[in-house]
C-alpha cells in the first residue's frame, strides 16, 4: 500500500507540478471533438446513403448510387478502423501529396467516413420503422421523395434511433483510443506519456479509465434526458 | 378533368386492372364500388400516380401523367387525396400539417421566380413573396378552412392526441389547402369508429355541394346514392358497371354487381 501511495505521489507530481494535467486537458479536448466531429459527418453520410438505399430502385440512376453506397459500406464495416486511419494518413495523404496533415482532423474525418456507415445501417433501420404512410401523405401532396424524408420521414426515424445513436457516439469516444497510431493526442496518449515518464503506468491507466468512464455516463445521461424531452414534444408514442 | 385510357395495372403476374378506360368531368363526383380485392385502391391510386400503371394513360388536364418523363409532384399538387388512413406527418401539429405543402410549393415558386427575374426572363410577378408573407397567407388560409370543418381549437394539437374522425377532418382540411382541382378519397371512413363516419361524411358532402370534383371508393352506399353523380363498380380487373345512383341500384346491367348489391343489400 506504501508502495502505491508513492506511486500516487509520482503521478500527482507530474500530473500537476510537472504540468501533465494540461497535456490531459488537450487529450480530452481531441478525443471528445473527434467524437463529436466524427459523429456529426457520420449522421450526415449515414442519413444520405440510408435514403438512397430505401430509394425506390425502378431507375438506373438510383440503382448505381445504391451499389456505390453499398460498397463503401462493406468497406468500412469489412476493415478495422486502425486500417483505415493507417492506410488514410500513411498511404492515402502521401499520394496525394499532401504533407503534414493535422493528424487530428484526419481522426475526425476517417471517424466521420466509418461511423457513416454504421450509422446508414442505424438511419435505414429508423427510416423503414416509420409508418410508409407519411411517406405516401407527403407525395400525395406534391411532396418530392428527397422532401417527404428529410422533413417528414427522417425527423420520426431519428427519434426512434436516438439510444441507438447515443450508442454509437460512446463506441466512438472509446474507440478514439486509437489514433495515437497516427501520432495525434488524445486521453490515452496523454495518460500514456505521464506514465512514459517514470514507467509506472497503473496510476495513470487508473485514472484514465474513470475519466472514460465519467464521459460515458455522462453521455448516456445526456442521451435520455434528450430522449425524454423528445418525447414530451410530440406525445405520438 | 381526368381521363383515362387502356389502364392496365399488374403486381407482378397478378393483373389488377385490364384495360380500363374512365372520364371524369369538371365538378363530377364519382363513386367507385366493389368488393374487396377487387382494384378499387389501385385504380384510384393510378389516377395521381402514386401507382405507376403498367401500361395505358392518365390524362390530368390534357398532359398524360403516367408518362416518366412528367414531373409528377406539380400536378399531384392539384389532385388532393385522402387515405384510409389519415396519414398525418405525426411530427407535426394540425397547423403545421396543413400548412407545410402550400408553403414549401409558395417559397419553390417564389425562388424560381426571383431566379428568372435576376437572369431577366419572363416570370410571373405574383410569384415573388416573401417567406413571412406565404406563411401569413398559408395560415390564414389554414385557419379558414379549420374554421369550416370546426377544429380550430385543436390547431397546435399533434395528430396523436387526436380522435379518429378529428383526424380525417384535417386530413381532408390538409390536402384542400393545396387548392386542388380534384380529390381522391380513399375509403375515408372505413377506419373510423361508426359514431365518428357521420362527421367526416357531412364535410365530405359540403365539400361536394361546393362543387368540387370527387372521386370516392366508399363502402357507404347511403353517401353513394345520395352524393354521386355516378357510381362505378370494379370488378374482375374491369369497369363492370358505370351509371348514376338510381340505376345502378335499382337497375344495375352487371350479373356481378346483381350478385355483389344481393350481399351488401339487404
Ligand atoms: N403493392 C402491391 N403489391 C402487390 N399486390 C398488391 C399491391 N397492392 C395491391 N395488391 C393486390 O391487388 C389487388 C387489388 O388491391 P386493391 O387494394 O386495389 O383492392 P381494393 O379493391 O382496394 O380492396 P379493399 O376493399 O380491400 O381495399 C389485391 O389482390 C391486392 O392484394
Ligand atoms: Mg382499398
Amino acid at each position: 500500500m506504501d508502495n502505491f501511495g508513492y506511486k500516487v505521489e509520482l503521478f500527482l507530481k507530474d500530473f500537476i507540478d510537472a504540468g501533465g494535467y494540461r497535456k490531459v486537458i488537450a487529450g480530452l479536448g481531441n478525443t471528445l471533438s473527434i467524437a463529436v466531429v466524427g459523429l456529426i459527418i457520420g449522421i450526415l453520410i449515414g442519413t444520405i446513403i440510408a435514403a438512397v438505399r430505401v430509394f425506390p430502385k425502378y431507375k438506373l440512376m438510383p440503382r448505381i448510387l445504391n451499389g456505390i453506397c453499398s460498397l463503401y459500406v462493406e468497406f468500412f464495416r469489412g476493415t478495422p478502423m486502425v486500417v483505415q486511419l493507417l492506410l488514410s494518413y500513411y498511404v492515402l495523404l502521401p499520394l496525394l501529396g499532401v504533407r503534414g496533415a493535422d493528424s487530428v482532423v484526419v481522426a475526425m474525418v476517417v471517424f466521420g467516413l466509418n461511423s457513416g456507415a454504421y450509422i446508414s445501417e442505424i438511419m435505414r433501420g429508423g427510416i423503414l420503422s416509420v409508418d410508409p404512410g407519411q411517406m405516401e401523405g407527403g407525395r400525395a401532396m406534391g411532396l418530392s421523395f428527397g422532401t417527404t424524408m428529410m422533413k417528414i420521414v427522417i425527423p420520426q426515424a431519428i427519434k426512434n434511433i436516438l439510444p441507438t445513436l447515443g450508442n454509437e457516439f460512446i463506441t466512438l469516444i472509446k474507440e478514439t483510443s486509437i489514433v495515437s497510431f497516427i501520432a495525434a493526442l488524445d486521453l490515452y496518449k496523454a495518460f500514456n506519456d505521464i506514465g512514459t515518464n517514470n514507467y509506472e503506468f497503473i496510476v495513470p491507466y487508473l485514472v484514465m479509465a474513470v475519466i472514460y468512464i465519467l464521459l460515458v455516463l455522462i453521455i448516456s445521461i445526456g442521451v435520455r434526458l434528450m430522449e425524454r424531452s423528445l418525447r414530451k414534444g410530440d406525445r405520438s408514442m | 378533368m381526368i381521363e383515362v385510357c387502356n389502364l392496365t395495372k399488374k403486381f407482378g403476374d397478378l393483373t389488377v386492372l385490364e384495360n380500363i378506360d374512365l372520364k371524369i368531368e369538371k365538378g363530377e363526383k364519382v363513386v367507385i364500388l366493389g368488393p374487396s380485392g377487387s382494384g378499387k385502391s389501385t385504380l384510384l391510386r393510378c389516377l395521381n400516380c402514386m401507382e405507376d400503371p403498367t401500361s395505358g394513360c392518365i390524362f390530368f388536364h390534357g398532359v398524360d401523367i403516367a408518362d416518366m418523363k412528367v414531373d409528377i409532384n406539380v400536378h399531384r399538387q392539384k389532385i388532393g387525396m385522402v387515405f384510409q388512413h389519415f396519414n398525418l406527418f405525426n411530427n407535426k401539429t394540425v397547423i403545421e400539417n396543413i400548412m407545410l405543402a402550400p408553403v414549401y410549393v409558395a417559397k419553390k415558386k417564389a425562388r424560381r421566380a426571383s431566379i428568372r427575374k435576376f437572369f431577366g426572363k419572363s416570370y410571373v410577378a405574383e410569384d415573388i413573396k416573401k417567406v413571412s408573407e406565404i406563411k401569413s397567407e398559408a395560415r390564414e388560409n389554414a385557419f379558414r378552412l379549420l374554421t369550416q370543418v370546426d377544429l380550430v381549437e385543436k390547431a397546435n394539437e399533434y395528430p396523436s392526441r387526436l380522435s379518429g374522425g378529428q383526424k380525417q377532418r384535417v386530413a381532408i382540411v390538409r390536402a384542400l389547402a393545396m387548392n386542388p382541382d380534384v380529390m381522391l378519397f380513399d375509403e375515408p371512413t372505413s377506419a373510423l369508429d361508426p359514431e365518428m363516419v357521420g362527421e367526416v361524411l357531412e364535410v365530405m358532402k359540403d365539400l361536394a355541394e361546393s362543387g368540387m370534383t370527387m372521386v370516392v371508393v366508399t363502402h357507404e352506399m347511403g353517401f353513394a346514392r345520395e352524393v354521386a353523380d355516378r357510381i362505378i363498380f370494379v370488378a374482375d380487373g374491369i369497369i363492370a358497371e358505370d351509371a348514376p345512383p338510381e340505376e345502378f341500384f335499382d337497375n344495375p346491367k352487371s350479373p356481378r354487381l346483381r350478385e355483389f348489391l344481393s350481399k351488401v343489400i339487404h
